[in-house]
């Protein structure tokens, strides 16, 4: 028995050691492949897959190394499933770095009980709870999703823009409503703004006169609407307009909606609100490249994200000169922010050249990558207005 | 001019809606409050009666849009509630036909009818969902407002504004209607002073040569009505969700037992006290007093003494205030 044991860890040693030679790195990629999202989670896996494969099919990573995804599930809902995973990930696969979690409750726990005690850096794609901004990483944790902290902190400028200084907030009464509320409390209110009452509402309620006789009592210019444009916010926007209690609305990216527009109509003319939103050479050249060489949908929720937290996570271990879990984490930051050569979607090869001739990138992306604080996606909000029933682009910011 | 805003205000967030919310739950608890004085059991499945027949109506105004047939100013769904009624009470009569009629020929005891009841929900329940599936319906058309927020302001100048929906007075209006025609019905027909004589005292009634399966009958019918109507006005005011029509269930419930079970007057009290409650004791007054107190004395807060979350546990510490302290409610009802 000891001999065997003794003969096994050789040859894991030895594995081990055959890993190096070869130039062969993993990257963990996972993602809520059951569970919840898991209409979304294919495309973001082959999303990330494609950054992977553009890089291997041009052999400049690291003089030749060879890198390969090792997929797993984190069920977006069931921490405890989601950790077993990641743990077997990085114990068992050996991954250098892993490109997810998904869901914002998962990345948490994975971080917390993962990747921090293994040194492992992580970028999710698509966890935006604003508590991972201050949760203990090490400086393992980057999401190219923008936080919901920075989301607050855009309504907020775009109301300081508008000229309005007193609003009433409303908000779904779960995690995303209120995150999100409280961050827009916070940045409303350190620019001086000041913020009347905030009111929580149960979505699928029949009635909502009486958190709208609340909210019309405590006043204030605007009514700020953070709920789901299907939902409560819906109702809540309907019963605000027919008590007249308020005519203007500010509404968050839950309550961005076509059909809204349509059955509300008139009610939100002179309305204003802001979305997260892609556009640009970024996107298009994404686009471009999914439509040559992969079989998703590029516009799909988080695909960009996932291309760009996968590419992210390779340009910075060729940075640091090494595919280790630390070369990772100590460069993301310098790859994704200027200075340096903007690096677009299917330009990884030119990266690669730069970065191993000692230069520097800025890794634009698919989402105008742009990493702020803590390593979190700066985030590109689109500013709209309601004006002639139509959500007109104020602009980006 | 301070005084008409405050006013203005308290009956737009308050008086308002709360009237009509109130008339709403009266007739809900009137359909409860009879079935627990004449039949002898508190009916769990009636949110979902209401459910049923708002359904049928819902069917039947699609099918006059359909075919061309407004009211004008008026909601279509008016003249498609006869046809949910009938809807409505042929599902209770066979409900009662299948299902209650076996318990009272055993006798059972309310507790087992109660749970009884709550089978005839689930089924309900399920029988709603499966013809008009589970999401918001919309069904209301024809003028939506009596008179706007804008108009008002126009009107009288005041800072305040007052609307009226069209829906809100509708509900006003057929709620007195429906619940004149009940007590003249209860009062002053045969059929009536029969039921009331069954509710009274059943072996005595039987003795008159009262004829109990017609009584229930009668009984069955008259509460499919004030359930469909009730649901109607309850879904053109606000939206049509089966689910909505279930939660329904305790304020209706509170509001009879508030009222007194088995007495029509306290089911109707009721409605509106625990409807006031609900929302004047989640509103924040702040607004009205400011109108109404002198400068030094304007409040600072909101005056909310609960926040919003807690609408629904209004109901709940009333009925157990009136269940500790005067446990057969404000107008001697039966006690439970």
């Amino acid at each position: 028995m000891k001999r065997l044991l003794s003969a096994s860890a050789v040859a894991a040693l030895a594995a081990g050691a055959a890993f190096a030679q070869d130039g062969e790195a993993k990257i963990g990629i996972i993602l809520g492949f059951t569970g919840p999202i898991e209409s979304l989670t294919p495309a973001m896996g082959a999303s990330a897959e494609l950054a992977i494969a553009e890089v291997n099919e041009t052999g400049k990573f690291l003089g030749g190394t060879t890198l390969s995804a090792v997929q797993a599930d984190s069920t977006c809902v069931d921490s405890a499933a989601a950790t077993a995973a990641a743990e077997r990930l990085v114990t068992t696969d050996g991954v250098v770095a892993i490109m997810g979690a998904d869901c914002s409750g998962v990345t948490g726990a994975i971080l917390s009980n993962v990747a921090v005690p293994n040194g492992v850096p992580m970028i999710s794609p698509s966890a935006t709870s604003p508590g991972l901004s201050n949760a203990e990483d090490n400086d393992l944790f980057f999401r190219t999703a923008p936080s919901d902290a920075r989301q607050g902190e855009v309504l907020a400028s775009i109301l300081g823009d508008e000229g309005v200084s007193s609003v009433a907030v409303t908000y779904t009464n779960n995690d995303y409503g209120k995150g999100l509320s409280d961050s827009f409390v916070a940045a409303f209110e350190a620019a001086g703004g000041s913020v009347t009452l905030v009111a929580p509402h149960e979505d699928n309620k029949a009635d909502y006169s009486a958190e709208i006789g609340s909210l019309a009592s405590a006043g204030g210019d605007v009514l700020v609407v953070l709920g789901y444009a299907d939902s409560g916010g819906k109702g809540i926007i309907q019963a605000a307009a027919d008590t007249g209690a308020f005519s203007t609305f500010m509404l968050g990216d839950g309550m961005y909606s076509d059909a809204l527009l349509a059955d509300l109509g008139d009610v939100l003319e002179g309305s204003y609100g802001a979305v997260p939103w892609s556009e640009g050479d970024g996107a298009t050249a994404f686009a471009d490249l999914v439509g040559e060489k992969a079989d998703f949908n590029p516009e799909g929720s988080y695909t960009r994200e996932s291309y760009d937290a996968a590419a992210l996570l390779i340009l910075a271990m060729a940075k640091g000169g090494e595919a280790t879990s630390s070369a990772a984490a100590a460069n993301v930051m310098d790859v994704a922010n200027a200075p340096g050569e903007p690096i677009l979607p299917g330009e990884l090869g030119r990266a690669l050249d730069i970065l191993a001739e000692g230069g520097d990138i800025d890794y634009v992306g698919a989402t105008n990558v742009e990493l702020i604080g803590p390593g979190e996606a700066a985030g590109t909000y689109r500013y709209y207005q309601i004006t002639g029933g139509a959500f007109e682009t104020v602009e980006f910011r | 001019m301070d005084f008409l805003n405050a006013f203005v205000a308290l009956s737009n967030f308050v008086l308002i809606p709360a009237i009509a919310y109130g008339s709403q739950l009266a007739l809900g608890a009137l359909g409860v409050t009879l079935v627990y004085g004449i039949l002898r059991f508190s009916n769990f499945a009636h949110g979902d009666t209401m459910a049923f027949g708002t359904m049928v109506a819902i069917l039947a105004t699609w099918g006059l849009q359909a075919a061309g047939v407004t009211l004008g100013p008026l909601p279509t769904a008016l003249l498609a509630i006869p046809v949910g009624i009938l809807g409505c009470a042929a599902l209770v009569l066979a409900t009662d036909r299948l299902v209650y009629r076996f318990y009272r020929a055993q006798k059972a005891v309310p507790v087992i009818l109660v749970i009884v009841s709550m089978g005839v929900m689930f089924i309900y329940n399920g029988i709603t969902r499966f013809i008009i599936g589970p999401d918001d319906q919309a069904f209301a058309d024809g003028a939506r407002f009596l008179i706007n927020a804008r108009q008002f302001r126009e009107m009288t100048g005041l800072a305040e504004p007052l609307a009226i929906r069209s829906t809100q007075a509708i509900t006003l209006v057929t709620a007195l209607i429906v619940v004149a025609a009940l007590f003249w019905f209860l009062n002053r027909t045969k059929t009536g002073k029969s039921m009331r004589a069954y509710s009274d005292n059943e072996d005595l009634a039987l003795l008159s040569g009262i004829d109990p399966e017609r009584v229930v009958r009668v009984t069955w019918i008259i509460v499919a009505g004030l359930a469909t109507i009730a649901g109607v006005l309850y879904g053109l005011d606000k939206t049509y969700k089966p689910f909505t029509y279930f939660q329904l269930l305790l304020p209706i419930f509170a509001a009879a037992i508030v009222g007194g079970l088995g007495s029509p007057l306290g089911a109707i009290a009721g409605g509106f006290v625990i409807a006031f409650s609900e929302v004047g004791l989640t509103y924040a007054w702040k607004k009205v007093l400011t109108y109404l107190l002198p400068g030094p004395l304007e409040p600072d807060g909101l005056v909310q003494l609960l926040a919003t979350d807690y609408k629904f546990a209004v109901s709940f510490m009333i009925l157990v205030i009136v269940l500790l302290f005067r446990p057969t409610g404000l107008f001697r009802g039966k006690s439970v």
